[in-house]
């Protein structure tokens, strides 16, 4: 039972309660970074590193942090987390960080991270808080990585920049321009409320399909 | 009773009919826009044809994918969907790939139209969004004009037409700018009888000018079109373009120019008259076709592009519920503050 209950706490982050494509959660970084695969990739990971970090932290100290002050706690939690990923980025790959630019630092005010301490971490004991910050924050990598590869592949005809469609591939411009993201972002949104729009129409025809057994 | 009684017949309320439906209306559209289309096949070639016809495929099949279950492939009817795309495949370059056209007929029905609830819920212009998506996409395609053979080579395929989807063309064709980029670039000016009839080079729909006109006229007879909206168009225009070559004869275009040369006369006459993205208020028709008349101008002599019919409509398709929430007339018998 308690296996399951962590289970379920970092399995919804990714499908059910999708930060990115159902929550409609951090937008800023979502279309600002996801012009290739890499870039989105690295902005997920950092996003990680801070969400599953301050998760922890918040987390922990839940029961010392008073009411009255908690958001700026939060933020401070959150921030010492960012400067953490800032750094490192810019030691280990200072390309890809000089690309993300300003994005990183502003990784404090997605607000995906302080949603999640707000109505999570600040409630629950570590491990449940831990497994939802994975959870929430794999599902941003996902959604950040589907975007930018979409984009990757019809912007610059490449995926990690390998060449997918050889010399003579027409780019599609827009796609690395922002109203590529804005473009992408929605359609993929559409498809997602499509496909629960009509999950819950399965669902529905099953259950009077089984009353009409029964009765 | 016998209900067959000529003298006693019952109706319910609307007792007088027009007459004039939405499929009627936009066949009227497409019929008018025949001449002008066939010129282009004529002066283009095959090439035009194969264009249009991808254009035309990508607009319906959009249309069809994305109709209710049910009803699927009842909204074709109206034939909106094929008058959007031979729209779209007329704003084109002739040498664009077939499958960018597609692409674009597809989008524009599917983002430009649908997503928006259909027919009469779009707040743009579905076959312009279609090119502005393509413009923004592929740029130098958009940009890229094949010399007008004027019939002399109907039978001949541009290989830019026929690359593979996703593809660009390898091979470069002959390519010439448009009068209105002679304008800017080079300061040629394309003597006014070629800009009339033809023969000049330019998008598929933009090189007929007389044709269009006589499309409009069409449209006008069979009361389809709103004709405050062209005329206030052309008439900005003229006053313009007046005045500028006033200022400056050998370096702004004369009036007449500016009305025959790129897409006016197509945007003013079919795409600015789109009765779902133009004001219904007449005072709000004078309005939006001042609106796109000055924004066409303005882009053409101080922006950075030839030509923008396409922006300076879409522009003003977004200002159009605004406009209509102005001009409103006064309810008969009420105040002038009440709504």
């Amino acid at each position: 039972m308690k296996q399951n209950e962590s289970y379920e706490e970092f399995i919804k982050g990714i499908w059910r309660d999708n930060p990115v494509f159902v929550q409609v959660l951090g937008m800023c970084p979502m279309l600002a970074v996801t012009n290739s695969a890499v870039n989105a990739i690295a902005m997920g990971m950092a996003t990680f590193f801070v969400l599953v970090g301050s998760s922890f932290l918040v987390s922990s100290f839940r029961n010392w942090i008073p009411k009255q002050v908690r958001i700026s706690c939060f933020i401070i939690i959150i921030a010492t987390f960012v400067t953490v990923a800032d750094y490192t980025l810019l030691a280990l790959v200072p390309k890809v960080h000089k690309e993300l630019g300003a994005f990183i630092p502003l990784i404090v005010a997605n607000c995906m991270i302080l949603g999640r301490q707000e109505a999570f971490s600040s409630r629950y004991p570590v491990r449940l808080a831990v497994m939802d910050a994975m959870g929430m924050a794999s599902g941003f990598l996902l959604a950040l990585f589907s975007l930018g590869a979409i984009r990757e592949i019809l912007g610059d005809g490449a995926l990690f920049g390998i060449d997918l469609f050889g010399e003579n591939f027409e780019p599609w411009i827009i796609m690395i321009l922002p109203p590529g993201g804005f473009l992408t972002l929605g359609v993929i949104l559409l498809f997602f409320n499509w496909f629960r729009f009509k999950k819950d129409e399965f669902l529905a025809d099953v259950a009077a399909a089984e009353r009409g057994g029964n009765g | 009773m016998n209900k067959k009684d000529p003298d006693l017949l019952l109706f319910h309320a609307p007792l007088l009919r027009q007459g004039m439906t939405t499929p009627k209306a936009m066949r009227d559209v497409i019929y008018a826009l025949l001449p002008a289309t066939a010129a282009s096949i004529w002066f283009f070639g095959l090439s035009a044809l194969l264009l249009l016809g991808a254009s035309i495929a990508g607009a319906v099949l959009a249309e069809w994918l994305f109709d209710n279950g049910q009803r699927r492939g009842e909204s074709l009817r109206d034939a909106t969907a094929v008058l959007t795309g031979l729209l779209l495949g007329l704003t084109l370059p002739p040498g664009l790939p077939m499958w960018m056209a597609f692409l674009g007929g597809f989008v524009g029905v599917s983002l430009g139209k649908v997503i928006w609830g259909g027919l009469g819920h779009n707040l743009f212009n579905p076959a312009l969004l279609g090119r502005a998506f393509l413009q923004a996409t592929f740029p130098i395609a958009m940009t890229t004009w094949v010399v007008n053979s004027y019939g002399g080579e109907f039978t001949s395929v541009y290989a830019s037409s026929l690359a593979l989807p996703f593809m660009q063309s390898g091979i470069d064709s002959v390519t010439a700018a448009t009068p209105l980029g002679m304008l800017k670039f080079d300061q040629e000016v394309t003597p006014l009888a070629n800009l009339m009839f033809g023969k000049i080079n330019g998008s598929l729909g933009e090189t007929s000018g007389v044709l269009l006109l006589l499309g409009g006229i069409y449209l006008w007879l069979r009361r389809d079109l709103d004709w405050r909206i062209p005329v206030s168009i052309l008439l900005t225009v003229v006053l313009f373009s007046a005045v500028l070559s006033l200022v400056d004869a050998a370096r702004y275009p004369t009036p007449l120019f500016s009305v025959f040369s790129g897409g006016l006369l197509l945007g003013a006459i079919y795409m600015a008259t789109d009765p779902v993205t133009s004001p219904v208020t007449p005072r709000g028709a004078w309005i939006f076709g001042i609106g796109v008349g000055v924004l066409v101008m303005l882009i053409r002599v101080f922006g950075g592009l030839p030509e923008g019919v396409m922006y300076a409509i879409l522009l003003m398709n977004a200002a159009t519920p605004l406009i209509d929430r102005y001009t409103q007339p006064r309810v008969f018998g009420r105040g002038a503050d009440s709504p």
